[in-house]
């Protein structure tokens, strides 16, 4: 008998791993159907999530910001997720985001910049060093996560795109295509997804331009393959799967802000004293896989989740006014 | 008769299902990274789906012939009922931690609570008053003047939902479309038999002179 290494097998013979997940996903498609028929509107939640598409290992990582609390698993940070893009419930990401293509993937520099231009996103993951930072992460949902990013500083790579001087603010935009995000074929929010920042907040050494977690490439539900991270703020600022970072002069119009200006401000810091209009901001729920009955308990919120270091850079605002 | 009562027995146990669902769920850890929420959401949406249920059964029985269908009616709005009570104790006890303090503020501080916890008071007479002896003491009249608050109890569901997202989707959609048929229903099933007595009147009355 003749038994194969790997390296006999023809590439030829190797399903392509899109395919197998079409093959997964049209027989959850079946069982799912099949069981909506037989009963009920919340049977659609029985749909465990697809696995997420086997990330790229990031070698030799040195972890430069750490918290000691305890990490949310891979899992929960991969099925639980809010992507209106892809839908808006919860699981719809992990059970959408196959459709999305990261590769070949260029992101789009533009406005008052010194170099504008397409970069593929290989080449700005080369422009500093890639580092794994833990941050606390709050939804502004109340509920938390503690998540092992990888990335580098925004600043590096603004500081090599060269901002012009009338470069007030950074916006931010993810990509709006119906094929790989069937979620923007409805209009819960005005597309494409939208976020920014003022310069200081965007060159702040936290603010982090992300490509990964727990030491691979982001799984797409996670924003693939380049997304930005803002500890400080709630978690609807970090604009995902980013097609374009435009250099402005005035405060841009971002997605939330503009469904509903007096739910979600421009600067949406984490802040236990200023409620949002329909749940205190007061406590949190952490998601960190403790078990059922730890999770009751829930945790206070702290000012600027606990990132006082960004403090300077609003001194002097009244932050209640600048929600 | 023998019929009604497996149809019963039927309709309870199918009742039970989704309760049995998330008992499994929690057994077997698959509630998601959220469990109380997704239990939160759950139960809540429950509530939802039995009212409707409830109040649908007056519409079909018109529109059906078929009068067995009220036999159904006071089980669905128990499971309603019952499902409210999981709802608000999931609230108090997994989500606040009986942390009453924050919860008085948030009762009437967050227009979504207080009409999610508006609906739940409004069935509270409803579920009290649902035994065959609490019909005869109330009479019939009054009875079923009492138990048409169900209508305010589940619009205060509808809207609960409708405000508690962030943005208003397919789902809480869905049940405000759902009442408005159920509604628009009961105000056709009056209105048509009262036209149609005006239009067929004047010869009636003109006999009824004529005696």
């Amino acid at each position: 008998m003749l038994i194969k290494k790997p390296s006999d097998i023809p590439s030829s013979e190797i399903t392509p791993k899109s395919t197998y997940l079409d093959r997964r996903r049209f027989m959850t498609g079946l069982g799912v159907a099949g069981a909506a028929l037989l009963a009920g509107p919340r049977l659609l939640e029985l749909a465990e999530p697809v696995p997420v598409l086997a990330a790229t290992k990031l070698p030799g990582l040195k972890t430069t910001i750490r918290t000691d609390e305890k990490q949310t698993p891979y899992k929960d940070i991969t099925s639980y997720n809010n992507f209106y893009e892809y839908g808006v419930n919860k699981d719809d990401p992990a059970r959408e985001a196959w459709r999305l293509k990261p590769s070949p993937w260029t992101v789009s520099v533009e406005g008052y910049v010194k170099k504008p231009r397409k970069y593929a996103v290989e080449d700005i993951m080369k422009m500093a060093s890639l580092e794994e930072r833990i941050y606390r992460h709050r939804c502004v949902e109340g509920w938390s996560m503690v998540i092992p990013w990888v990335g580098y500083s925004l600043s590096e790579f603004i500081k090599q795109v060269e901002p012009a001087s009338k470069a007030k603010y950074v916006e931010f935009v993810t990509l709006n295509d119906p094929g790989q995000m069937p979620g923007v074929r409805s209009a819960v929010l005005d597309w494409p997804y939208v976020e920014g920042l003022r310069m200081d907040e965007a060159m702040h050494p936290l603010a982090l331009l992300c490509f990964g977690l727990y030491g691979e490439t982001l799984p797409n539900q996670n924003g693939a393959p380049i997304r930005v991270v803002l500890p400080w703020k709630y978690g609807f600022k970090s604009c995902k799967s980013i097609v374009k970072i435009r250099f402005v002069d005035y405060e841009p119009r971002t997605a939330w802000n503009k469904a509903a200006p007096h739910e979600y401000g421009f600067y949406s810091n984490v802040n236990p004293n200023v409620d949002h209009p329909r749940w205190s901001q007061k406590t949190e729920r952490r998601i960190d896989g403790s078990g059922f009955f730890a999770s009751i308990k829930k945790r206070d919120t702290q000012m600027f989740n606990g990132y006082s270091e960004v403090a300077g850079l609003y001194s002097g605002m009244d932050l209640r006014k600048y929600y | 008769m023998r019929r009604i009562t497996i149809l019963k027995t039927v309709l309870f146990l199918a009742s039970l299902g989704p309760l049995v669902r998330l008992l499994w769920r929690g057994v077997h850890g698959t509630l998601g990274a959220n469990p109380i929420e997704f239990i939160t959401r759950s139960t809540g949406e429950w509530i939802l789906v039995f009212l409707m249920a409830t109040l649908a059964i007056t519409p079909l029985r018109k529109l059906t012939g078929v009068s067995e269908l009220v036999r159904f009616r006071r089980m669905l709005g128990l499971f309603a009922f019952f499902y409210g009570c999981l709802h608000l104790t999931t609230y108090v006890w997994l989500d606040q931690n009986f942390n009453f303090a924050g919860m008085v503020p948030d009762v009437y501080k967050r227009p979504f609570i207080t009409a999610g916890f508006t609906g739940f008071v409004l069935m509270l007479p409803l579920a009290l008053t649902s035994t065959r002896g609490w019909i005869a003491r109330l009479g019939g009249k009054r009875w079923q003047a009492l138990h048409r608050l169900i209508y305010l109890s589940a619009l205060a569901g509808v809207i609960h939902f409708v405000w508690l997202v962030k943005r208003v989707t397919i789902r809480p959609q869905t049940y405000a479309a759902i009442f408005a048929m159920l509604m628009l229903s009961r105000l056709l099933l009056w209105l048509v038999p009262l036209l149609r007595a005006r239009v067929a009147g004047p010869p009636s009355t003109a006999s009824a002179t004529a005696d």
